[in-house]
């Protein structure tokens, strides 16, 4: 006999696992399981249909600490697990959670066409910008110079950018958010989980041993209103403590401008999450700290066909055609002899 | 069902030639990669087969799609042995040669028996052909062919004369050269046109042209045969007395696809099968995605580790997960064997092995990756292998493969090569009814997630197989080690010593659920031969030879690798030699002296060749000899 669990009085702890957590003390990523239990049961997806699954690094041990079902995987390859069990569970709603260093380096094939293919998952990358379970080793989005355990004179290759990854492989839904950024996170969130397609959100976080203070300027109480700027649709792109700076577009170049010097918010750059062309999603995401307040929000959330669902609507359609298989006409079909 | 009539053929009422009764025949036709040698070679094995032949196949091709026209690096060869009895082999010897060019000519011609008929398209013998074959002169007319039976035949302008007036160019014309030949050899034999026109009405029906042409050269290399003078008599192999049923033509590889499908289905397990294409196991995936209607799911995936993992994902979800690939391939997804292993997810990893190592021969046969299925992983990191013997042996081995994956919740490695996996032979088509079936099961959920034990095991040592949707038994489990019965991520020292001999024995416990090892033969005597994968049938004909001279020897042929049957043991001593034939430098050997301590000898190559029954015949003769 099962007790299907009713889902009006689902709440955080009926996601919580009896596992002890293992993050280092202060860890961004507390927060970020903290705002995932509390989206969870605002979903109408049970526990039981609900699984994480993770690669290799700090972030990667996310699934243990969920009452889900979950797979803490390989390095890399959590793309590839869940897209081998959403495309034939199509039934449950599978999160991948993964890190700078999984997701872009030794996983950064299996991002980039997870991403291509639509499949309905929701991707959590928790960028820190370092390696931290193997103890501080630069990652491929430490900026450029840092200084590392594996970098002493500085780091000398270019860093990715987890959205253009995103975007250039054609994203349906992008977004941003921070770790500290508490109400902003379950909001984003909530919205990947939300979203039909592969779901792509960037996660800065803190990690307070082997790169602390990383993004300080974004999550600092004097800074942030400067250094970031809340997306909203159909909104303009409005930022700074009195709100009285804006975005506004020179040609093909995104431009700081003052509210104050007669400029006004029709001036301004309008976010349009659902634009068919990710032009717009790619410039806002180049706009980089410190040249440009960085946007946080959903960037980009637009419709298209999805792997899973297109995978088995092949298979209904087969059946509709030809007949659901049957071995022994398959086996007897075509060219065969009797031996007497 | 379409059982063959033999029509009359056009000719025959003429001025009938000497027919001449034969036991068995092997022809092989080659030429370039591009002379449509596979189609022709796959034409008459079809033919064969329906009326009524046992059949083996070896097609021979290069790794590159076309080489320079002309050259022996192009060179794609199709062998095909028909016979009035059972074989097991495509023959170590060509009865008959087909050579489109001087370069088909010098890289076949080692392997046409003396005085065997050599039929050419003595057109491609030209200045520039025989020049790309290192020929000094021309083989034809210098009488560097003496001791055959030589037919050289104008093909290329015969073949332009018999599809004039169709309105095809040069071109599209010399592409009917393979029908012409195909025609030839089929009068030669006796072989009935019909089935190849209904291929011809099937494959070209929307190009009438084409198809017309086709059957006008598959007429003119027929009517060429029966008018000439040249060819003085023609050959017959009537049928072979099979076990009575219903037959079919299988490739290995189809034979596979078809396998993974039923073991699904009788398992009530939905199929999802990750791949990455590669050579020789591309033709699985093939296979597979025909067969959307019977729920199967195909995934291209964006390499061979996504391939794998995809695989353990729907595992994870109770699907049939499974994957194919070959060495260089399966290289890749050792890390996620490793990661099904701990987890204790069934998947099915099949490796349709090639030439090594590194890319080595792309379309060549080996069976040098049996210690790589053994042992290509990082950690004590057990799993079963077991391997198929021939082409339609592929069918039975995917069920068996699967059964103890379930069973055990574990991967299991299946190994195939490219000499089954390319190769046909007869298939007896099994009453679907009478398969293996077995329902999986999955446990039912709890209340809540908390009490449920992922890592509980039962009598086989199997943990239960739990599956995402099943209320109250949510659990994560990884590649960390687990701790006993809870699945715990678990670093204590007693335990992983614990869980790796509850994974090795889980694994040896395996011995007990399969077959005792058979032997064919004396249940004692001077000599074993043991053999595994595809060396079958040439270990196998090459023992029944020896018996039939009185050689005190016998087979015992091995589908069971790891673990390897209970009885083996036992049974190795009981002879006072063993000789292990592998086409590798000693894989299975070094297993079988470890694990037995007998000192078995090796009949090893590498050619990328199977084995030709001779080269058996030679070291069994040897090894009874030297005693």
């Amino acid at each position: 006999m099962t007790i299907e669990p009713t889902l009006s009085v689902l709440t955080a702890k009926d996601f919580s696992s009896d596992q002890e957590i293992r993050w280092c003390p202060g860890c961004g990523d507390y927060s970020i399981l903290a705002q995932m239990k509390k989206v969870l049961p605002t979903l109408g997806v049970p526990p039981e249909k609900t699984v994480f699954i993770s690669g290799i690094g700090c972030s990667s041990r996310f699934p243990y600490y969920v009452n889900t079902y979950g797979i803490h995987s390989i390095h890399g390859r959590a793309p590839g697990v869940a897209t081998g069990l959403k495309a034939s569970r199509p039934d449950l709603s599978v999160w991948v959670i993964t890190g700078d260093g999984d997701a872009l380096s030794i996983g950064g094939n299996h991002l980039m066409h997870a991403i291509r293919r639509n499949i309905d998952l929701n991707i959590i990358l928790f960028n820190n910008r370092i390696y931290g379970l193997t103890k501080g080793q630069y990652s491929p989005t430490s900026i450029l110079g840092q200084v590392t355990k594996s970098t002493p004179m500085g780091a000398i290759d270019n860093p990715l950018h987890p959205l253009s990854v995103a975007i250039g492989c054609e994203a349906t839904f992008v977004a941003r958010s921070i770790d500290v950024n508490i109400k902003h996170l379950t909001m984003v969130l909530k919205r990947a989980a939300e979203h039909k397609g592969t779901s792509f959100v960037e996660v800065y976080q803190n990690c307070n041993v082997f790169n602390d203070g990383a993004f300080d300027y974004a999550t600092g109480r004097d800074t942030k209103a400067e250094t970031t700027l809340e997306l909203e649709h159909g909104k303009p792109l409005i930022f700074g403590k009195n709100r009285d700076k804006g975005i506004r577009l020179n040609g093909m170049h995104p431009e700081i401008v003052s509210l104050n010097d007669g400029i006004s918010e029709d001036d301004l750059l309008f976010h349009d999450e659902q634009a068919d062309e990710p032009t717009l999603a790619y410039l806002l995401c180049r706009m980089r700290n410190p040249d440009f307040p960085e946007p946080i929000g959903v960037f980009r959330a637009v419709d298209a066909p999805r792997y899973d669902e297109s995978l088995n609507n092949q298979i209904t359609e087969a059946r509709r055609v030809r007949g659901k298989g049957d071995l022994q006409k398959l086996f007897n079909a075509g060219e065969t002899w009797m031996v007497e | 069902m379409a059982t063959y009539t033999r029509n009359p053929q056009e000719g025959e009422r003429l001025n009938p030639k000497p027919v001449l009764e034969l036991n068995a025949a092997t022809v092989r036709f080659c030429g370039d990669s591009g002379d449509g040698m596979q189609l022709a070679g796959t034409q008459l094995t079809n033919t064969s087969a329906l009326a009524g032949n046992d059949i083996a196949t070896f097609p021979d091709f290069p790794a590159e799609i076309r080489a320079p026209t002309g050259t022996k690096a192009g060179v794609s060869g199709f062998q095909i042995r028909f016979a009035n009895s059972e074989i097991f082999t495509p023959g170590d010897q060509v009865d008959a040669l087909i050579a489109m060019n001087p370069a088909a000519l010098v890289t076949n011609l080692p392997d046409l028996v003396s005085g065997g008929i050599l039929i050419l398209n003595s057109d491609a013998f030209n200045a520039k052909g025989l020049e790309q074959a290192g020929y000094l002169q021309n083989p034809i007319e210098d009488g560097s062919l003496i001791g055959y039976q030589v037919f050289p035949i104008e093909m290329t302008r015969l073949t332009r004369l018999a599809v004039d007036g169709l309105g095809l160019g040069v071109k599209e014309s010399d592409r009917c050269r393979n029908f012409y030949a195909m025609g030839l050899t089929f009068w030669l034999y006796g072989r009935s046109l019909e089935p190849t026109l209904r291929y011809i009405d099937e494959k070209f029906g929307k190009h009438p042209s084409i198809a017309e042409a086709n059957r006008r050269a598959l007429h003119a290399g027929y009517n060429y045969g029966d008018t000439t003078d040249a060819m003085v008599s023609r050959y017959s192999v009537q049928k072979a007395s099979l076990h009575t049923g219903l037959y079919r033509n299988i490739t290995g590889n189809q034979a596979l696809a078809w396998g993974l499908v039923s073991a699904a289905e009788r398992s009530g397990c939905e199929l999802f099968y990750g791949s990455y294409p590669i050579t020789p196991a591309s033709d699985i995936l093939h296979e597979l995605v025909k067969l959307k209607n019977f729920g199967v799911r195909t995934f291209q995936a964006e390499d061979e580790i996504a391939a794998i993992t995809s695989a353990i994902g729907a595992a994870f979800g109770g699907a049939l997960g499974a994957t194919a690939s070959s060495g260089p391939g399966i290289a890749l997804k050792a890390e996620a064997m490793g990661l099904a292993v701990m987890t204790e997810l069934p998947v099915l990893i099949i490796n349709v092995q090639r030439g090594g190592p590194s890319t080595g021969l792309p379309t060549k046969t080996e069976q040098s990756d049996l210690m790589q299925a053994m042992f290509g992983r990082n950690g004590e990191c057990p799993l079963p292998v077991i391997a198929a013997r021939s082409p339609a042996d592929c069918f039975d081995v995917v069920h068996e493969a699967w059964r103890i994956a379930a069973r055990y919740m574990t991967p299991v490695m299946l190994l195939s090569d490219g000499y089954i996996a390319n190769g046909a032979e007869p298939w007896k088509i099994p009453d679907v009814n009478s398969l293996p079936a077995w329902q999986v099961t999955h446990p039912i959920g709890l209340s809540n997630g908390h009490g449920f034990l992922p890592y509980d095991r039962d009598e086989r040592l199997s943990r239960p197989w739990a599956i995402p949707g099943t209320p109250g038994l949510m659990h994560r489990i990884g590649g960390l080690e687990k701790q006993d019965i809870t699945g715990n991520v678990c670093y204590d020292a007693d335990n992983h010593q614990h869980m790796v001999n509850v994974r090795a024995n889980k694994i040896a416990g395996i011995a007990r659920d399969i077959p005792l090892q058979e032997v064919q033969g004396p249940d004692h005597g001077r000599l074993l031969v043991v053999s595994w994968g595809g060396t079958y049938g040439a270990c196998a004909t090459a023992v029944q030879l020896m018996q039939v001279n009185g050689g005190s020897v016998a087979h015992a042929h091995l589908r069971y690798l790891n673990p390897f049957p209970a009885n083996l043991g036992e049974l190795l001593q009981r002879y006072d030699r063993v000789l292990i034939p592998e086409l590798n430098r000693g894989q299975l050997r070094m297993l079988i002296r470890a694990e037995f301590l007998v000192d078995a000898v090796g009949l090893n190559k590498v050619q990328g060749k199977p084995f030709a029954v001779r080269e058996v015949v030679q070291k069994i003769e040897e090894m009874l000899g030297s005693d």
